[in-house]
């Protein structure tokens, strides 16, 4: 291999770091630096910061590279797998922290998220990405965010260290079922990736419950872990992915479930689709995934969204108005008595417009126009909701409610996917 | 009419010191008039008004008298105002002043959020929280100095919205103590250096750095993870609008990124093998 600059290895170690769809910084332990000598660089103060925005609409909060794109497995779906023949690179430690270093004094970043292809053996790489976080840590104060990928198969002593440098670790689940891990990740197992979420989550409960004894028992990973899952690669519907994530969020405890529509890469391999999955599918799953989350609505609630055939989300209309069209004798909702659950169900209330309206229907009624104010829209809330001033003249029953709500097809951008 | 001249456009002690008298006067909003102090400042003065010292008047002077009824107002509405103060629109001033009134009368006042008054100010709140987090984003240090350890410098050029950067400044203590540096802006400049935070005057672009080495490093990262199989320029827009990018090293590669996008996904496509587009066609069966 030709000798590769700086700039030439962070190109191909980004490009190949870029399928994993986390950027996030936020939620994990307040850190400020201090002066002096050991006083470091870096903060996290609660909400994370996107330093700047790509075309592709995503943040870039860290920077996000592989330590090398050279790997020993044979993942279908993915740019650096052996069979592949994409350049190769590698850094080395120092070469990351200086990087990491120089880009934070600069603010164009909040930290790192440090992944790897697989080289030699799991320890091998583990211990790599590790030495990275300790360096960074230890040898230069660094109280930036550090997210790292820790690899299943590793000695549990080394996932121990990476959690204690870590403000965030994770393994990818890759694919909703095992059908698909073993037919395009034979070397990948469900339940070895399973066994290790199990072990790094035992850790967190470990360190959450040695600090309410003693106030600096160290953290593992104050920003918890999290997974992503790529959408479209294999067969699985939308409610089979719904379930998973479900149940990956129940079991494990996990902060965030990641979804990656498959998109095209260079050198594919043969097995995949060669057409991408539409992007706004994604979309609705992460919009699903917010529903449960934030809204109250369980797996079975987001899966009664789903088409009754094909066992997917509706794509002209968000997961939220499926569900309502189809729970129509839930509405009605009075927006000056209903309880927050029924609020929260109403399509167009988000989580904030319904705080606000609870807090200020204690002082008076509310009509149309108050709701209107605190919403985006209230021709959208309109039909569904019944205010001091207004009743919907039985809208929900009508046959044409669908048409009337569903928001008129949109000329996207140009250059919009 | 009275005329209150506040010593900057974010003097919130000093808007806090006379909307109190005011308020204890009960003075109505309509014959305040709000002003910020500037250097030459005079001629634009209204002949009509006269200075609220309050001199004269016990309850006016600024010290808690006895008989004074006590003033307490939330923290809540402190807080509010304490941001919505830093808005650049010049009726803020009035706005919080008329809030204060009502939450006086109405202690609950805040609470309805739907009311216009309260989601004017709550708008403005908002707006200086997001100028506020955008500055924290988007700020680029560029180094000045010969590469010895002492000698560093990181000097930026922001444009905020609003008053924000004097407000802002501790996020940047905190997170770069150990480094010297400067943020230069339109109005003010801020510079932290041995552990003390100065205060400038305004500065232009030209007096900011135009380039730093580790900018080439940079914009390679931000091209090569910008996926261009999944293009969403309006996601991009929302978030990073055009008026930041004149100062964002990396924003004068977006034109080329977008325009090669699409060619690029097809040439992924257009690569792949023959016997790829057959097994496709059979997954599709």
């Amino acid at each position: 291999m030709a000798w590769l600059d700086t700039r030439q290895k962070l190109e191909i170690l980004a490009d190949a770091a870029k399928y994993d769809a986390s950027c996030a910084s936020s939620g994990t332990a307040k850190r400020q630096s201090t002066r002096g000598a050991k006083g470091g660089i870096g903060s996290t103060e609660g909400m994370g910061i996107c330093h700047a925005y790509a075309p592709d609409g995503r943040c870039i909060s860290l920077l996000k590279i592989l330590l090398t794109n050279s790997c020993v497995f044979d993942c279908h779906y993915c740019i650096n797998r052996k069979s592949s023949n994409v350049r190769r690179a590698r850094f080395s430690v120092e070469e990351v922290v200086d990087l990491t270093l120089a880009f934070c004094r600069r603010n164009y970043i909040e930290g790192l998220f440090l992944s790897s292809g697989i080289i030699r053996s799991p320890d091998y790489t583990m211990e790599r990405l590790v030495a990275v976080a300790r360096s960074l840590r230890e040898d230069h104060g660094f109280r930036g965010y550090i997210h790292l990928k820790t690899i299943p198969d590793a000695d549990p002593d080394l996932i121990r260290e990476a959690g204690l440098h870590a403000d965030r670790i994770s393994i990818n689940v890759e694919l909703p079922t095992q059908a698909g891990l073993t037919r395009l990740a034979p070397e990948k197992s469900s339940a070895r990736i399973e066994g290790a979420m199990g072990r790094m989550q035992a850790e967190m409960i470990d360190s959450a419950d040695a600090r309410k004894r003693y106030r600096k028992a160290p953290r593992f990973a104050p920003g918890g872990q999290s997974t992503q899952m790529i959408v479209g690669a294999d067969a699985a519907n939308d409610r089979t992915i719904i379930d998973r994530a479900s149940s990956l969020y129940g079991r494990f405890g996990l902060r965030r479930v990641y979804y990656s529509a498959f998109s095209p890469i260079p050198a594919a391999s043969a097995v995949l689709p060669l057409s991408r999955p539409p992007l706004i599918r994604e979309h609705r799953l992460y919009q699903s995934d917010w529903l449960m989350r934030f809204y109250g609505f369980s797996a079975q609630d987001v899966g009664n969204a789903t088409d009754a055939d094909t066992g997917n989300l509706p794509l002209d209309i968000d997961p939220k108005l499926a569900w309502a069209l189809k729970h129509r004798d839930s509405f009605p909702v009075d927006v000056n008595r209903a309880p927050r659950t029924m609020l929260l169900r109403v399509p167009g209330l988000g989580v904030k417009a319904v705080n606000a309206i609870l807090h200020s229907r204690r002082w008076r009624s509310l009509r149309l126009e108050d709701v209107g104010r605190l919403t985006t829209s209230v021709a959208k809330v309109r039909p569904f909701l019944i205010a001091a001033d207004w009743r919907p003249v039985a809208l929900a029953d009508r046959a044409d409610l669908r048409p009337r709500v569903t928001p008129p097809p949109r000329q996207l951008d140009l250059f919009g996917a | 009419m009275y005329q209150i001249k506040l010593d900057a456009p974010d003097d919130f002690e000093g808007w806090r010191a006379a909307a109190r008298r005011l308020a204890r006067a009960d003075v109505p909003p309509e014959r305040i008039i709000w002003s910020v102090e500037t250097a030459g400042s005079g001629s634009a003065d209204d002949l009509f008004a006269e200075a609220f010292s309050g001199a004269g008047r016990p309850d006016m002077d600024g010290s808690e008298s006895a008989d004074a009824a006590p003033f307490a107002i939330s923290r809540a509405f402190l807080d509010l105002a304490q941001t919505a103060l830093l808005h650049s629109d010049p009726a803020r001033f009035a706005l919080l002043y008329m809030l204060l009134l009502r939450t006086r009368r109405a202690p609950h006042a805040l609470h309805d959020k739907a009311d216009p008054l309260v989601r004017r100010v709550e708008a403005l709140a908002q707006a200086v929280r997001r100028d506020k987090h955008k500055m924290r984003a988007f700020v680029r240090f560029r180094e000045i100095g010969n590469g010895d350890d002492a000698e560093r410098h990181f000097v930026a050029w922001f444009e905020p919205d609003h008053h924000i950067v004097r407000a802002n400044a501790g996020f940047f203590v905190r997170r770069f103590p150990n480094m010297r540096w400067s943020i230069l802006t339109p109005a003010t400049s801020i510079h932290w250096a041995d552990g003390i935070l100065r205060e400038g005057p305004g500065a232009n672009r030209s007096d900011a750095p135009d380039g730093d080495p580790v900018e080439d490093l940079w914009k390679g990262y931000y091209s090569a993870i910008f996926n261009p199989a999944r293009l969403k320029v309006g996601a991009m827009l929302s978030e990073m609008p055009k008026k930041y990018w004149r100062n964002l090293p990396e924003a004068a590669l977006i034109p080329a990124l977008i325009a090669g996008a699409q060619a690029r996904e097809a040439a992924m496509i257009a690569a792949a093998p023959r016997k790829e587009r057959l097994s496709q066609e059979r997954m599709s069966r």
